[in-house]
Formats: structure tokens, C-alpha cells, sequence
């Protein structure tokens, strides 16, 4: 399932060539309207990063879902007598790599438009990983929850933005301990960040066969 | 809607027009107690009397909520399953949204005369912003169609997830609260002291009385949903008879 | 032995009553046509039998599964060709296949024996999204067998085919029915599907009737 809809994004490249650019216009954007000269943007770089971030994952999840839409294909995976869980774990392992592609290439722009030194690596790495996970999980269940309906587009926006408020403000958090070589007081965080994502990762895994079937 | 289901409403009303008329009773008198009746605050004046409005919104959004998620629990657990219990996670979502819009509101027009600004960045406003967005996001889902198994299947899972990120969001936004506490807004000012007997019976009877208003118009919009329903349903079965007992051709055979 | 059994079968989609009370009963090898006007009930009866749409109220019994208890047991063991190909655009033909077998729980040999039955042997490396209309029939036939299904359901399988897919798709048909796969078709190609069929039955305002035709002694032996 995941090499599947990884496979179907080297092929179409939607995310690659859509969705990135407009994560690093987003950032490019941001200097405009905050004066790029004065010392607040690098202050401010790991929130704008993850609003960025999230603003891409929220096309990213919906382009997971649109995979499903063409050609009856979500009718095929239920047919497909596929366990519910596992299509879930699938999905969500796909949207992750392709969101940790999208963070790694946001994250070097960022490093080089806003001018920052990098510091406390291994936790910018762990904690954009837990994090990414928490986005995609919730991302999928919210996908599926609303596939249904023609109001789609708007409305996992919508769901998923509050329900990933704790995520954007812990990783924000820890990116900020971390670059400015506080590491320690990143782990809370961090920590925050894993144990969502680990809760969300279980909603879905429960939950996402019986949403198939009847949301 | 056809008479006989206007006439069921009627039954299902009048065993208690006594709920709704207390409520109105109460809500009143918290209205003459807590405006007229009640002495000012000695720091706060009269702005302080949003109080007796504040609090209890509060502590009903927050039962609403938990309504909300225990009967979408009730209506995921096979052995419970019952469409009531979606309407009363519905009806409860709806109401605790409006308390929450109603605690925000009331909040704001509080913070501007007490601490000089609308809005502060504080914990327990920003999760009950945080709140109100993640229930209109389950109020929206909830309008999507579809069947009403669908729609109570989909909306009791997203109710339970909604529910689940609430102590997440509220523990995430008053650490990232307490770290930022520069040039707080906070002070004694703010330290509300209520030791004046009418105060305190005001206080109590605003939350009791909005109580019973939580309690009566969520089981009136029980019913409407419930009504709703019987009315489709019963559409739908004459669609269903009329279906099947006017064949078009000839020699109806079982096959 | 009976692989599909409805009983009074209601099924409501949206607030149309497709299925208003149909009943069904369908033996092991049979090759059954479901014929009837268009908006009569055909593809919700198939997708009734597959799960995918719940009962409202009677009973269904496929492959041994009640569906009224578990809508999802059986669906590894059939497979259903609606009006949609079930295919990913930007995987290729064989992708597309192996991903269907694969999920079934069948082997890529079968997706591979599959595309060579189709003649879909030249073009296994061409992606979905650049075949033509009739290709795509042939994809979406080619990923039904490759789950190696014990029973097919076609809805309209001949729609879209030319003269020459028509011929491969029948002769498959036989073939699988003699290997004791079930096959229900339904279709509006009357002539054509009562010439592989064993049985008719006319499917009309959501209910199920006999059909005129019945087969002649031999065939229905096949």
C-alpha cells in the first residue's frame, strides 16, 4: 500500500512539483511582509517553518485522499478485502516520507533564507519525525472521515488545523530550544510531540477499517 | 411535517413543560439577581457581572463535550448501538459550541474593561479557541449526508478524537502559556473574591438555572432530530412500498 | 450447493429504494444474466452481494458469509468489475494487476497469467492513465481474474469491448465457470450473454423475477 502511493508520487509528482514550491513561497512570502532586515525573522523561523509545514501537509493529505477518488478506487480497497489497519499504516507511512521530503528541502530554505545556524541536529530530526507522524495520522483519519463528502477540500482544513494546534506549537517549541543550544528543554516537547503521534497512530490503526465501511 | 408527527411532538412535550418553564424561571432571575440585585465588585465593578454568564458557559461547554463523546462511545459499543445516542451527541455538540462561543464572547468583553485588551494569549482562553474550532470542524462533519448510520458512525469517531485532543491541547497551551509570561497581564485585579452571600447565591443559581436550560433544549433538539428521522424513514418506506407492490410487467414469480 | 442467497432484500441509496424486497438464489458454477431495464436494480444487487452496500433490511448469505453480520469476510474471495476500472492512473498494467492480486492474497503469477490472457502482454509497462477506453476494459477485467475469485460479479462486462474482446471475454468466462467459479453478469447485450449463460432472471423495479430464457440441456451441464 505505501510502496504503491509512493510509487504513484514518482510517477505524477504532485507533491514534488506542486506542493513544495508552494511551501517555499509560502516561506519567501513571509519575509516579504516581515521586514527581512531586522533580527525577527530567524527569531521567528521555527513557527513560520511549521505553519508552512503544515499548510503543505494539508495539500499533501489531500492529494492521499484524491489517489483513492479516481476511478472508484477507494470501492477497489474496500473490495480488495484488505485489513482496515493496514491500509491505514500504508497510507500514512506514504504521506510521512513525502512530508519528511517536503520538510527537509523547506527546512534547508529556511536555513538559508532566514539566515540560522544549525544546532541540536538530532533533536530538529527527532522531533520533525514525531511530529510528522502526529500530522499524517490525524491527517489520514480526518481524509477518510470526510472522503465522502463533495465538501472535501474545505473541510479536512478545517478539522485538521485545530486538532494539530499541539503539534505545530511543540515542534515549534522544540525547534526553538534546539537552535538555540538549549536541547534539554526541547525533550518535553518532544516528547509531547511523540506520545501524540503515537496516540493518533492507534485511533487511526483501530478505527480506519470501520470509517471505510461506513463514513 | 404531517400531523401525526406534530401531534407525537406534542405527547413527548407536554409530560414536561415544567423542565423548560424552571429553566426560563431561573435564567430570569439570574438576570434581575446578577444585574440589578447583586452589589458591585469593589476592584471590577460592574464588569464582574459577566460572571454570572462566564462560569456557567464554562462548566457547560465542557459537560456538553463530555456528553458529546460519552454518547458517541455509547453508540460505537455494539451492545449500546442506538441512533438516540447520535442525536444526543449531536444536539450536545451544538449547544457546547454555543456556551463555548458564549464563554469567548463573554470573556473578551470582560477582559477589556478589567485587563485594558480584548484578547490576552493566556491558557484558558487560547484552548477554548482551540476548542471552538475543533467542535465546528465536528459540527461540519456531522453535515456531510449520507445515511443516519453513517453519519452517527463517522461523527461518534470524531467526537471521541475531538475529545481525546482536548487535555492534549489544553496541557500543551498552558506549558507554552507559563513559558511566556512577560509583561503579564495578570494581576490582583483579576483575583476575584467572592465571599458576599448574594453574590454566592447568584452564582449558584446561574449555574443551575443554565443547567436546566442546557438539559431541557438538549432534549428538545433530541426530539427535532429524532422527528427528522421518523420523517425521512417514513418517506422512505412508502418509496419502498411503492416500490415493490407495482410491478411493471407481468407473472410476478419468486424466484 | 448455494454461493449467493437473498432473501427480501431491502437496499436504500441515498433516499432511492433501489432494492425493494429482491430474492435470490444462486448455485456453484452458474453463469447467471441478470437482465432488466436500466435504474432497475442490477449494480446494487452486485454491490449488495459484494458488501459494499448495507441491507436496509432481509437477509444475504454469500459464500457461506451471513452479510448482515460481516460485511467484509467474504470480498477476498470475489471479485466485482463495475463502470469504474478500480485502477491507479499513474501505475502501470502490471502494477495495477499485481496490486490487485496482491491484495487478494493471490501471487504475481496469477496477475501475470492474467495480463497474457487479456493480451496485455505488449502493453504491461504502459501506465493506466494512457490507455484507451477499451484497454482500460481489458485492465479492469484482466485485475478481476487475477484475485482468482471464486465468484465474479460483472456489471455490464461487455460495455466498451470490441467484437474481438467480447469473444476473449466470454471464452474466459466459460473457462472459469468450468473451473467452478460462480459468474453473475449483468447486461444489456441479451443476445450475447444468453449464449454463455446458464440461467436468466430479469431484475425490475428492485425486485428479481425468472427470466424467460433457460438454457439448453448440456450447456447448463458445462
Amino acid at each position: 500500500m505505501c510502496a504503491k502511493d509512493l510509487r504513484i508520487e514518482l510517477r505524477a509528482r504532485v507533491v514534488m512539483a506542486q506542493v513544495l514550491p508552494f511551501g517555499v513561497l509560502v516561506l519567501i512570502l513571509f519575509a516579504f511582509t516581515l521586514d527581512p532586515n531586522s533580527a525577527i525573522l530567524p527569531r521567528i523561523a521555527p513557527g513560520l517553518f511549521w505553519i508552512t509545514v503544515l499548510l503543505s501537509s494539508i495539500l499533501a493529505v489531500g492529494r492521499s485522499i484524491a489517489v483513492e477518488a479516481e476511478h472508484g478506487a477507494r470501492d477497489a480497497l474496500r473490495l480488495s478485502g484488505m485489513d482496515g489497519g493496514a491500509i491505514f499504516l500504508g497510507k500514512v507511512a506514504a504521506v510521512v516520507v513525502q512530508l519528511l521530503a517536503l520538510e527537509l528541502v523547506l527546512i534547508v530554505a529556511t536555513f538559508m533564507l532566514y539566515s540560522i545556524d544549525v544546532r541540536g541536529l538530532e533533536v530538529l530530526v527527532i522531533a520533525a519525525i514525531s511530529a510528522t507522524i502526529g500530522i499524517a495520522s490525524t491527517g489520514t483519519v480526518y481524509g477518510v472521515l470526510a472522503s465522502g463528502a463533495k465538501v472535501r477540500e474545505t473541510l479536512v482544513p478545517l478539522l485538521v488545523l485545530p486538532i494539530c494546534a499541539p503539534v505545530l506549537l511543540g515542534a515549534t517549541k522544540a525547534f526553538e530550544s534546539a537552535l538555540a543550544g538549549r536541547s534539554g528543554e526541547a525533550w518535553p516537547w518532544v516528547q509531547l510531540l511523540g506520545a501524540f503521534g503515537a496516540l493518533y497512530l492507534t485511533v487511526g490503526f483501530i478505527a480506519y477499517g470501520t470509517l471505510m465501511e461506513e463514513a | 411535517m404531517s400531523k401525526q408527527a406534530s401531534g407525537r411532538a406534542q405527547t413527548v412535550n407536554a409530560g414536561r413543560p415544567w423542565l423548560g418553564l424552571t429553566a426560563f424561571a431561573g435564567v430570569s432571575a439570574t438576570f434581575v439577581m446578577g444585574l440589578v440585585v447583586a452589589p458591585k465588585d469593589e476592584q471590577q465593578r460592574d464588569a464582574y457581572r459577566l460572571l454570572y454568564m462566564h462560569v456557567p458557559a464554562a462548566w457547560l461547554a465542557y459537560l456538553a463535550f463530555t456528553v458529546t463523546a460519552i454518547a458517541s462511545a455509547l453508540y460505537l459499543v455494539p451492545r449500546t448501538r442506538h441512533l438516540r445516542w447520535d442525536y444526543l451527541a449531536g444536539a450536545s455538540g451544538e449547544l457546547g459550541v454555543m456556551f463555548t462561543a458564549l464563554m469567548l464572547a463573554g470573556g473578551s468583553l470582560w477582559g477589556k474593561p478589567v485587563w485594558g485588551q480584548w484578547w490576552a494569549w493566556e491558557a484558558r482562553l487560547t484552548t477554548t479557541a482551540i476548542l471552538l474550532f475543533l467542535y465546528l470542524g465536528y459540527l461540519a462533519l456531522r453535515r456531510i449526508g449520507g445515511s443516519p448510520q453513517q453519519r452517527a458512525t463517522r461523527s461518534a469517531i470524531a467526537g471521541l478524537i475531538a475529545f481525546i485532543d482536548v487535555p492534549i491541547v489544553h496541557f500543551s497551551v498552558s506549558w507554552w502559556a507559563t513559558l511566556h509570561q512577560e509583561g503579564s497581564v495578570f494581576n490582583d485585579k483579576m483575583q476575584l473574591h467572592i465571599r458576599d452571600g448574594v453574590m454566592q447565591f447568584t452564582l449558584l443559581l446561574a449555574v443551575a438555572s443554565f443547567t436546566l436550560l442546557y438539559v431541557w433544549m438538549c432534549m428538545r433538539r433530541m426530539e427535532l432530530l429524532a422527528l427528522d428521522e421518523g420523517l425521512a424513514e417514513r418517506e422512505l418506506q412508502l418509496a419502498i412500498d411503492e416500490r415493490s407492490n407495482r410491478p411493471a410487467t407481468t407473472n410476478p414469480v419468486t424466484v | 450447493m448455494a454461493i449467493v442467497t437473498v432473501r427480501s432484500a431491502v437496499c436504500v441509496l441515498g433516499q432511492f429504494p433501489a432494492l425493494a424486497g429482491a430474492d435470490l438464489t444462486v448455485d456453484a458454477g452458474e453463469i447467471l444474466l441478470l437482465a432488466g431495464p436500466n435504474g432497475a436494480g442490477k449494480t446494487t444487487l452486485l454491490r449488495l452481494l459484494a458488501g459494499l452496500v448495507p441491507l436496509r433490511s432481509g437477509s444475504a448469505s454469500v459464500l457461506g458469509v451471513d452479510l448482515t453480520v460481516d460485511c467484509r469476510a467474504h470480498r477476498r474471495r470475489l471479485s466485482l468489475i463495475g463502470h469504474e476500472t478500480f485502477c491507479y492512473d499513474d501505475l502501470t498494467v502490471i502494477e495495477n494487476l499485481r496490486f490487485a492480486a496482491r491484495a487478494a492474497g493471490a501471487r504475481d503469477e496469477a496477475a501475470n497469467f492474467a495480463a497474457t490472457r487479456f493480451g496485455l502482454g505488449a502493453i504491461a509497462d504502459v501506465r493506466h492513465a494512457r490507455l484507451s477506453a477499451g484497454q482500460r476494459r481489458r485492465l479492469a477485467l484482466a485485475a478481476a481474474l487475477a484475485r482468482e475469485p471464486e465468484l465474479l460479479l460483472l456489471d455490464e462486462p461487455h460495455a466498451g469491448l470490441d467484437a474481438q474482446g467480447r469473444d476473449l471475454l466470454d471464452s474466459i468466462l466459460v473457462a472459469a465457470s468450468a473451473d467452478g467459479v460462480t459468474v453473475l453478469v449483468a447486461s444489456h447485450e441479451l443476445d450475447r450473454a444468453r449464449s454463455l449463460a446458464t440461467r436468466e432472471v430479469i431484475v425490475e423495479q428492485g425486485v428479481v423475477r425468472a427470466g424467460q430464457f433457460v438454457a439448453p440441456a448440456g450447456r447448463a451441464a458445462l
